[in-house]
């Protein structure tokens, strides 16, 4: 911690970072997030395996990079989400400085984002087994079964869009729901409503989502949600070999060939 | 009218209950799923949660529904037919063990309904309403009712207030109202004597926090602070701490249609959002977090009160428990009243 914490005064104090997006202690114990300007606001800096909040999300949040150059403490989540981001053209190394925290509290001063690449990739994007036992689940039950396992689900949301709020790969400015000439998506939480809405996100993050459940952290109903997003990984995994997130390269769902032996595509 | 206090034993509650069901009224009652505490309609008593400081979300959705058809409208020879929904089929209902702050929030919610035009929907359904409220015994750090004005055993809004009255696990109850009267009706060997319960002792300790009144003096000079910046930096900009409100009561008009016909639904909206104020040109006068953040606060503890004389927050909680980053409603009241403009 004090390792952190003087890293951090050490980069403002030289004016290498304006800001720095941390962690600090929030209501009754909680970890929220903490932008130090000044070097006495490191103090306020706390790391443990309590934060949970993908703090990439602030790095393409309009107030945050008008101040200036962006530190940011990343665990393996936040790495990711900026190594995609970057691939995204949406942050690069003019704009932030990564010092990482690896699962075992270590830190390491990134040079750039390229370093940020190479150290992600010693990881497999894997889901966990918990999880991966509630996809099987899924996947036995029938057609119709799963039709009312997602509708009873899906039925208390209210579309208040924290999951897109919290989540670094939702930057958009304007959100495909948002579009209402033509309508898209309904607006209204009805059945039908929320239901393309989650499967238009999970869609839209095929190839992007980097499973840090920060959407699911984020909804105040407890929605299970993610397991579209879950399920979106694992079927790249098995029919396209998986992905990584990487700074340059073909994305996973932009491969388009004339000679693709689906029909529908061409 | 005058409150009149009875006395409800323990195991007569259920039989109230029952006897509620029993009258065709639709029961509204908080029931916990995924670890969360949402009002549902409920028929089997064993169902109801009773092991909840504050529900997740309050009961607005009984009369303020979070999706809900306004009109129907169809394309004909003659050119637009348009057919106003029938209010009757509104239900009797009960909503069931709300807390004391959501009971005033139905007042709050209904001087927004009826400012200027009268919502007839909205106030259709709120005359079919009875509020059977549970004090609190517990509060948590997000709670401050005291802080604007309510308190623990409040029993303005509710039509019956049951307070528990130690580990006995009977209840005192007051009889607000002539809805509460009614429901007192329905079941009236249920409704014992009074043998003399002093409430006071089983409601919740929670000392007020700050002053609502000085708040509101004090956000008159507050519009340019910085203040706001500063509080919502780290704010995401969703919708949750609107939805659980409740009294946030912004809804966006969507109509649905299918070929020639459709409907308009009236739909939950919130200042969180970017696309709230943005107009056609394409300018949005709250084009940053802080200001749509500032707006909250402005329009709940400034604009409210001096438009409607009803202050927009009932001190529940909800916002910041349900707030995916931890913007403390409290603690930002508290440092709005303690940082000099």
């Amino acid at each position: 911690m004090d390792e952190l914490k003087n890293k951090v005064r050490e980069l403002l104090g030289s004016g290498t970072v304006k800001v720095f997006i941390g962690y600090t202690t929030g209501t009754a114990g909680t970890k929220r997030a903490l932008f130090a300007e000044k070097p006495e606001d490191a103090e306020g800096l706390v790391f443990d395996s309590s934060c949970i909040q993908n703090l990439a999300v602030y790095v393409t949040k309009q107030e945050v990079k008008e101040k200036g150059m962006m530190g940011i403490s990343a665990t393996l989540p936040v790495m990711r989400s900026l190594v995609q981001l970057a691939r995204e053209n949406q942050v690069s190394d003019s704009g932030i400085k990564v010092i990482g925290i690896t699962p075992e509290s270590r830190l390491i001063d990134f040079g750039n984002l390229s370093e940020v690449e190479k150290y992600i990739h010693q990881f497999q994007l894997e889901i966990d087994q918990k999880n991966r036992d509630m996809l099987e689940k899924l996947d036995k039950m029938t057609v119709s079964e799963r039709w009312q396992f997602w509708l009873k689900e899906l039925e208390p949301c209210f579309k208040c869009y924290a999951c897109r709020a919290a989540c670094p790969m939702c930057y958009c400015h304007r959100c495909t729901v948002e579009y209402n000439q033509p309508q898209w998506i309904p607006v209204p939480s009805h059945a039908s409503g929320n239901l393309q809405w989650h499967i238009m996100r999970a869609v839209h993050l095929v190839g992007r989502c980097i499973d840090c459940d920060a959407c699911a952290n984020a909804c105040p109903l407890a929605i299970p949600f993610n397991l579209l997003n879950k399920r979106m990984i694992e079927d790249a995994r098995k029919h396209f070999g998986g992905y990584q997130p990487v700074l340059s390269g073909d994305h996973l769902m932009s491969t388009f060939k004339p000679d693709d032996k689906e029909n529908f595509i061409r | 009218m005058n409150i009149e206090k009875r006395f409800i034993r323990k195991d007569s509650l259920k039989k109230l209950f029952d006897a509620l069901v029993a009258k065709n009224k639709v029961v509204y009652a908080p029931v916990t799923r995924n670890g969360k505490t949402s009002f549902r309609i409920v028929n089997d008593f064993s169902l109801i949660s009773g092991d909840y400081i504050q529900t997740t979300q309050s009961s607005k959705e009984v009369t303020f529904p979070r999706t809900e058809k306004i009109l129907d409208f169809e394309k004909n020879k003659d050119g637009i037919g348009v057919k106003p929904v029938d209010i009757q089929p509104v239900h009797e209902s009960v909503i069931w063990g709300i807390r004391p702050c959501d009971a005033v929030g139905k007042g709050e919610l209904g001087a927004i309904f009826n400012w200027d035009s009268k919502d007839e929907i909205f106030n259709a359904r709120v005359a079919k309403t009875t509020l059977i409220s549970f004090s609190c015994s517990r509060a948590d750090e997000y709670c401050f009712c005291t802080s604007v004005g309510g308190n623990p055993g409040n029993t303005e809004g509710s039509d019956i207030l049951l307070t528990l009255a130690g580990e006995g696990g009977d209840y005192l109850a007051e009889i607000i109202t002539e809805k509460g009267g009614a429901v007192m009706a329905a079941a009236p060997e249920l409704f014992e004597k009074d043998p003399g319960i002093e409430k006071d002792k089983y409601l919740a300790s929670l000392p007020a926090r700050f002053s609502h009144t000085e708040i509101r003096n004090k956000l008159d000079k507050f519009f340019e602070s910085e203040e706001w910046a500063r509080q919502s930096l780290r704010c995401i900009g969703c919708g949750a701490c609107a939805y659980v409100c409740p009294t946030c009561a912004c809804f966006d008009i969507q109509d649905e249609s299918h070929g020639k016909s459709g409907s308009r639904v009236r739909c939950w909206d919130s200042c969180g959002f970017s696309l709230f104020t943005l107009h056609t040109s394409g300018h949005n006068p709250r084009e940053v977090q802080s200001q749509r953040w500032r707006q909250r606060i402005m329009h709940k503890f400034s604009y409210m009160p001096e438009r409607l004389s009803v202050y927009g927050c009932t001190g529940c909680g909800r916002c910041s428990r349900g707030c995916p980053v931890d913007m403390n409603l409290l603690e930002h009241l508290i440092s709005i009243q303690e940082v000099t403009v």
